[in-house]
């Protein structure tokens, strides 16, 4: 088995460390070498940020590279159009269709692309793009998009289903372990 | 003990010690003070902890440079994280370089692993040298996690304190007979080098060696595995010289591998090798296991193109931010804007564009009086300084002393969210919290203030526009130095809670886009007129202030803020 590379990718504030952090200790619990790359700080306030998970025998870079990554998972469209160049020849994207208007589309100096979903699929990428945010809600929060992605992203990796629950008990505060369990659920329906 | 002040990616070394007992940490106001703090540990004769950004090390480089003089009682190490690539600093600068300046040894981990064997061994090595140990990490050390083995905690004795004034009172008498001891130690540690399990040679094919440290390393390695030979330094101050020679000898090509300045490359070339380093890797900005790649004429992947340009989404003020209410009436008072180190630096962002210049913790009070004494009364009533409460903490206070001491009739915008928010909310003196979230002492701003001789101290609703401005109409226009405290929680704050999402009345809009003039994320411009989102509106009610035509309301209908 090479080394997997999976990129966590959305807006600042959308979770995108909680769900690294899950998926991190399910990789753990698997016995694998494991390494989760992120960036805090500026970049967070409501910008562009990206995480790293990489997983196998033995991990050396934290990061991940342009055409290298097995999987992106985007919490918002526009960024899994960012982080195209970075997915391998036959990589996978997971994206919620959610739309979070950046800051220069905001002040009309630039435009929000239309089309997203199709123009990503048109580049030969494998693209699984669903709205997350229905389900996060229907489980009791928006902020729950982070755990139905990784539920969406859970049918295509070999871990079992009990694993990933034992994962998120491990990294979810208790009063928020029913929500999430659901909102993994329906993600991963 | 550790003392630290909080800087990105530096922060969770103590935020993490701060969870486990029978380690007593703190938050110090900033790096000087914090270093001095573990420095009087350390001499007291307890283990001592302190950590900082790269910038950080700056404002702790006065005491730095003396304690590698004094040397330790009990072992005393200091973690300085660098930021290749900016992701949350003002500069670049290569800690490496104070190491060799203050002749101190430095470790370099590379992975979590290396984190905690090399903080462990540091202690160890600081007990037996005498002297702090500097452990420097990077953003991609910091702040990736991979998989680590614990171990057993042994608590280490108490050294007894016992006075000798000629290793600690640093007057020149004494500093004079402790410099040879500084520089016998390095001599010393120069030959340990040589021979330490810190740095150690992994050899693969020998037709390139590849000299590396730190997250380079795993870059060479992930490119190269045993396709080169490896000589992978974990101790980069002093760096050994006889190891590098003799690896030098074993292989055909000679690369070093290393982010920011040639410090590796330097010290290869004073042994008078061949080597290969800034002539063909950048100077500038993190590496990457494809840049190491191509460098070295490697195949590197390349990815698909999205085809048509893709907006950027650069950082911004949260919705609901108390800042953004201070930003907006500077921008509209047309006012120069000396800024600081903080989230408010997002101020300078579109469409604000509300600030002058940003350079490091502190400047912005010491800065604005320049300017004053510069250009006078007229300059005086067209600039302000805004800093945060906890960057005033750690270096305005002084500022603001000079503005008070040397009369210039400068205004102060402290902007006082009662959290220190760019690295993620921790505690400061002003907070009345700990580290640990118990109640401790709080400096009150106002009284700080009027103490040190500012008599014009006025505090303001960020969230009141109407206030913001006329405040800051009466303090330009006054001659007197003066401070404005715009106080208001942190809108991420677990504490605060949001109001209800604004929604825009939509036969009421007339899309005249006064409300997109504040730059928050929440508020975009539709076809069908401004649309406020749900999911990111905290309800503060600043844009509502803006709309000539009431059109943003409250869900039960009033318009009121």
């Amino acid at each position: 088995m090479n080394t997997k590379n999976i990129m966590i990718v959305g807006v600042g504030g959308q979770g995108s460390l909680l769900a690294s952090k899950a998926l991190g200790c399910l990789l753990l619990s698997e016995g694998l070498d494991v390494k989760v790359s992120e960036v805090h700080g500026m970049s967070q306030r409501g910008g562009s940020v990206v995480t790293y998970v990489r997983y196998g025998p033995s991990v050396a870079s934290p990061v991940i590279d342009v055409g290298q990554a097995d999987y992106i998972v985007s919490f918002e469209l526009l960024e899994a159009a960012r982080w195209l160049g970075y997915l391998a020849p036959d990589g996978l994207i997971v994206t919620n269709t959610q739309r979070i208007d950046p800051m220069p589309v905001i002040t009309g100096a630039a435009g929000y692309p239309s089309e997203l979903a199709a123009k990503l699929a048109s580049s030969g990428a494998k693209v699984d793009a669903f709205d997350a945010l229905a389900p996060a809600e229907r489980a009791g929060s928006s902020k729950a998009v982070n755990i139905v992605l990784l539920g969406r992203l859970s049918k295509y990796l070999e871990f079992a289903e009990t694993a990933w629950y034992g994962a998120l008990d491990q990294c979810v505060p208790a009063r928020f372990i029913d929500m999430n369990r659901e909102a993994f659920r329906l993600g991963r329906a | 003990m550790a003392s630290s002040y909080p800087g990105t990616p530096s922060t969770e070394i103590t935020e993490s010690l701060a969870e486990y007992d029978g380690i007593y940490a703190e938050w110090a106001p900033n790096e000087k003070v914090a270093l001095e703090t573990a420095f009087g540990a350390s001499f007291a004769g307890r283990r001592a902890f302190c950590g900082m950004k790269h910038v950080g090390l700056n404002v702790a480089a006065d005491p730095l440079f003396t304690i590698s003089y004094t040397g330790v009682n009990a072992g005393l190490v200091i973690a300085v994280a660098d930021d290749p690539g900016m992701h949350s600093s003002q500069n670049e600068q290569d800690s490496r370089h104070y190491a060799v300046a203050a002749k101190l040894p430095m470790l370099e981990p590379a992975d979590s692993s290396e984190c905690l064997e090399f903080a462990k061994y540091a202690y160890e090595l600081s007990e037996r040298f005498d002297t702090p140990v500097m452990l420097r990490m990077c953003t991609r050390i910091a702040h990736s996690r991979s998989v680590v083995e614990t171990g057993e905690r042994a608590e280490p004795p108490v050294s007894e304190y016992v006075k000798r004034a000629e290793k600690y009172v640093m007057m020149p008498g004494n500093a004079r007979l402790r410099h040879p001891e500084v520089e016998r130690r390095m001599a010393e540690l120069g030959r340990l080098a040589d021979d330490t399990f810190l740095n150690r040679i992994e050899t693969g094919d020998r037709r390139l060696g590849i000299i590396t440290s730190g997250t380079a390393y795993q870059y060479a390695r992930e490119v190269f595995g045993g396709d080169a030979s490896i000589l992978k330094l974990g101790l980069v101050n002093p760096l050994p010289g006889k190891l590098i020679l003799d690896f030098a000898a074993s292989v055909e090509r000679l690369a070093v591998i290393e982010e920011l300045d040639p410090v590796i490359e330097n010290h290869c070339k004073r042994l008078g090798l061949r080597v290969e380093g800034k002539s063909i890797f950048p100077a500038v900005g993190e590496f990457s296991q494809n840049l190491v790649a191509s460098v070295l004429g490697r195949p590197a992947p390349s990815g698909r193109t999205f085809g048509e340009p893709i907006p950027a989404r650069p950082p911004v003020m949260c919705a609901g931010c108390p800042h953004r209410g201070v930003f907006f009436t500077l921008a509209r008072a047309k006012v120069a804007v000396i800024g600081d180190i903080g989230c408010y630096t997002l101020g300078a962002s579109p469409p604000l564009h509300a600030m002058d210049s940003t350079v490091c913790m502190g400047a912005s009070v010491s800065g604005l009086h320049g300017w004053s004494r510069a250009l006078g009364r007229d300059g005086e009533r067209r600039a302000v300084a805004v800093i945060g409460d906890s960057t005033f903490m750690h270096s305005g206070v002084t500022g603001l002393i000079n503005m008070a001491y040397n009369g210039s009739g400068s205004t102060v915008i402290i902007l006082d969210n009662s959290i220190t928010g760019m690295t993620g909310h921790q505690q400061n003196p002003t907070t009345g919290y700990n580290i640990k979230g118990e109640p401790a002492g709080k400096i009150d701003l106002e009284t700080l203030c009027r103490s040190v001789g500012i008599r014009r101290v006025s505090v303001v609703d960020p969230y009141d526009l109407a206030q913001c401005e006329r405040t800051l109409r009466e303090e330009l226009d006054s001659e007197e130095p003066s401070v404005i405290i715009s106080r208001r929680p942190c809108a991420l704050l677990k504490y605060v809670k949001p109001k209800p999402p604004l929604v825009v009345g939509r036969d009421k809009c007339k899309k005249c886009k006064a409300c997109m003039k504040l730059g928050c994320p929440a508020v975009s411009m539709r076809d069908e007129g401004a649309s406020v989102d749900p999911t990111l509106c905290v309800g503060c009610g600043v844009c509502v202030q803006l709309c000539k035509f009431d059109a943003i309301e409250r869900v039960d209908g009033s318009a009121e803020a």
